[in-house]
């Protein structure tokens, strides 16, 4: 796990994470850690209703590898969405109104929590039935390679998923038909209640799969978002190359439990504790003031994600609920709901 | 003009798509090198290479994923799921993903995508390789579902299949593959959600969905050559899109109503008809709807035994000469 030699390693290199790099990923990582605590904190308010699933803690994953997007790269996310989709630069008032089930949301209430989409983010859904995605990332890959276009399809799953059907089909379908796809499994210990070692077969539930489909196996610090970023880096640019998929294991950990339903007393004694002292955004902090950013800087940055997210949960507030008419709209692509004449 | 087997018409639909459309693309299991298990594929790869018709693994999920994933980033993916019990296997797409994706998006997503798949009984394969599905896929919000009868309907409602901007679920009879047609030259398109009075008759109207509607032509045969009942039979051909003004027109004159289903009989797509003409044909109706169909049962591999669970010609002449008391 990610320490003080490992900071001064990566300090001296010299590669894309300049420094308008990193602060651009502590922004992320900020903003995506107060939004989802706003979110939390209008459950317990009663303003966010349903179920949803928070990253608190995971945020590095999400900064990291939207940091390395370009623009039209796409991502497939999970129900626990809400990072990647703000972190591809989805505005916050967008995914805090569908939470709300406001009209302003995203999807103005009618997909929820668990499946964000803003397609002109390149943010083609958050998929809420485990390993669904991961073929339909591979479809994206095919259109990519059919049409000679140079975007990556990114998906994102967590270690619960690697035990399911589609995730094996979908990286063996891949590697056969050599797809731009990069598979990034967020490790965060738990799948569900159920520590995942308990449930699989193997210690590192995706890294030790990656050799039954002939792909390199890679383990990163995902607390770390320098070093996502860079592996993130690296498979993108092997997927733009045409040299095919690749599999991302990120080692993290939820904060809180696997949704708002879950207090997470399941955890072993101290083990939050151990995880808190290694908060990424902690981490990444200190590494920036290390690296000579100045502490005025970092707090601007926080001052400004917080007015963001105030100001988002104000528009949210003060946005109509959904209105009942688009009840029956875009059921078919006629806009409406006719299965008859 | 030509004759052509169901099972050509197949490939020469797919072809016509093909060639107009450089975004059509082909996928499954054994579909390009071997020409598809039933030989429907025949020629495809040939005519149109290795990057637009595809063997794909034994993954019904990522044959259903990947099409769906390209039908929303721009092509139109024609997949093949050889085998409609098959569809259980990657009913998540079919169910969950494919149909709701633009609705749960508030119509961001499209999924402009035709699965094909071999569906129906009379090939003896058990319970796991003969059912009829058509049902499973028609009580899904989102999806169109087409069953087509006889060749010239699979050509040109192919084309309907892959031009519309729907997901389409394409069910082709396995039994009717090696039956024929005559197919005229040039391109074929028909349209969603139109069914078809394949024999006018003015003292019932028959429902049938592809191998059951030959069946229903020839009940037909022998109760007006035998009974003096003349039949009206309807291939309903698109259950999503349903054409009820063509079914509720034909009870209108009739005033009865009959339905020979191939699926097993509990939810079946005749049940939602009848509950329909309840509705809307109640005071039309000079008797009850009836339902033919095969039993609440899996099917067994014997000949015998098969045979005796679908309609056949002659049961539906029993019970449709019963029904009417002739």
């Amino acid at each position: 796990m990610t320490n003080r030699a490992h900071l001064k390693s990566v300090n001296l290199r010299n590669d894309a994470l300049n420094e308008a790099k990193r602060i651009e990923l502590y922004r992320l990582q900020v903003e995506i850690r107060d939004c989802e605590q706003r979110a939390y904190d209008l459950f317990l308010q009663g303003l966010v209703k349903g179920t949803s699933h928070l990253s608190l803690g995971q945020e590095a994953i999400a900064a990291g590898f939207a940091g390395a997007m370009e623009k039209g790269d796409l991502s497939f996310c999970t129900y626990r969405g809400h990072a990647h989709t703000l972190a591809r630069g989805v505005p916050m008032e967008k995914v805090l109104g569908e939470l709300m089930q406001r009209d302003n949301g995203l999807m103005r209430g009618k997909g929820g929590s668990m499946h964000l989409t803003s397609v002109d983010h390149g943010v083609m859904g958050s998929y809420a039935i485990i390993g669904a995605h991961l073929p339909i990332a591979c479809g994206a890959a095919w259109r990519a390679q059919y049409k000679g276009q140079k975007d990556v399809s990114v998906c994102f799953f967590g270690d619960g998923t690697t035990n399911i059907g589609a995730f094996h089909e979908a990286l063996n379908f891949a590697v056969v038909w050599k797809l731009p796809v990069v598979f990034v499994c967020e490790n965060n210990l738990y799948m569900e209640y159920t520590p995942i070692g308990e449930v699989t077969a193997v210690k590192h539930p995706a890294a030790d799969r990656a050799s039954a489909y002939g792909l390199e196996r890679i383990v990163v610090d995902g607390n770390d978002a320098d070093e996502v970023f860079r592996a993130a880096r690296a498979a993108f640019d092997k997927a733009r190359t045409g040299d095919g998929p690749s599999l991302i294991e990120c080692l993290t950990y939820r904060h809180s439990g696997h949704s708002r339903a879950d207090p997470a007393k399941y955890r072993p004694p101290g083990e939050l504790e151990d995880w808190m002292r290694r908060d990424p955004i902690k981490l990444y902090r200190r590494r920036l003031l290390e690296a000579g950013i100045g502490e005025t800087a970092l707090k601007r940055i926080e001052q400004d994600s917080m007015r963001k997210v105030d100001a988002a949960t104000e528009a949210c507030k003060a946005a109509p609920p959904t209105p009942a008419d688009i009840l029956t709209t875009d059921v078919y692509a006629d806009g409406g709901w006719a299965w008859r004449n | 003009m030509a004759e052509l087997t169901y099972r050509e018409a197949v490939a020469r639909g797919i072809a016509q798509e093909m060639s107009r459309d450089p975004d059509v693309v082909f996928l499954g299991e054994d579909v390009a090198k071997a020409g598809g298990v039933f030989k429907a594929t025949v020629g495809l790869l040939e005519q149109f290479g290795p990057k637009r018709v595809r063997d794909t693994p034994i993954s019904e999920q990522a044959i259903l994923g990947a099409a769906m994933g390209a039908a929303m980033t721009g092509l139109k993916p024609i997949a093949e799921i050889m085998f409609s019990d098959f569809l259980a296997v990657c009913f998540d797409y079919i169910a969950n993903e494919i149909p709701k994706s633009r609705y749960m998006s508030n119509g961001q997503v499209k999924c402009p995508l035709v699965v094909r798949t071999g569906n129906g009984a009379g090939s003896r394969f058990g319970a796991q390789h003969s059912q009829s599905v058509e049902n499973w896929a028609m009580m899904i919000p989102g999806l169109k579902v087409v069953a087509p009868s006889s060749p010239i309907d699979v050509i040109g409602l192919m084309a309907a299949a892959v031009r519309d901007p729907d997901p389409v679920i394409f069910f082709e009879h396995k039994s009717l593959y090696a039956t024929k047609g005559e197919v005229p030259d040039g391109e074929i398109v028909d349209r969603l959600g139109a069914a078809k009075i394949v024999r006018p008759g003015k003292d019932a109207t028959v429902l049938a969905l592809a191998l059951m509607v030959p069946r229903a032509l020839g009940a037909a045969e022998t109760l007006a050559k035998e009974h003096g009942i003349d039949i009206e039979v309807i291939d309903v051909r698109s259950l999503v899109p349903l054409d009820l003004a063509t079914i509720l027109g034909s009870v209108g004159r009739t005033h009865r109503l009959f339905t020979v289903e191939e699926n097993p009989r509990l939810c079946g797509w005749g049940a939602e008809l009848a509950s329909i003409a309840a509705d809307e044909a109640f005071y039309e109706l000079d008797g009850p709807v009836v339902r033919i169909t095969t039993p609440h049962i899996p099917l067994p591999a014997a000949d015998n035994l098969e045979d005796l669970a679908l309609p056949t010609a002659p049961r539906i002449v029993d019970k449709i000469r019963r029904s009417l008391n002739a």
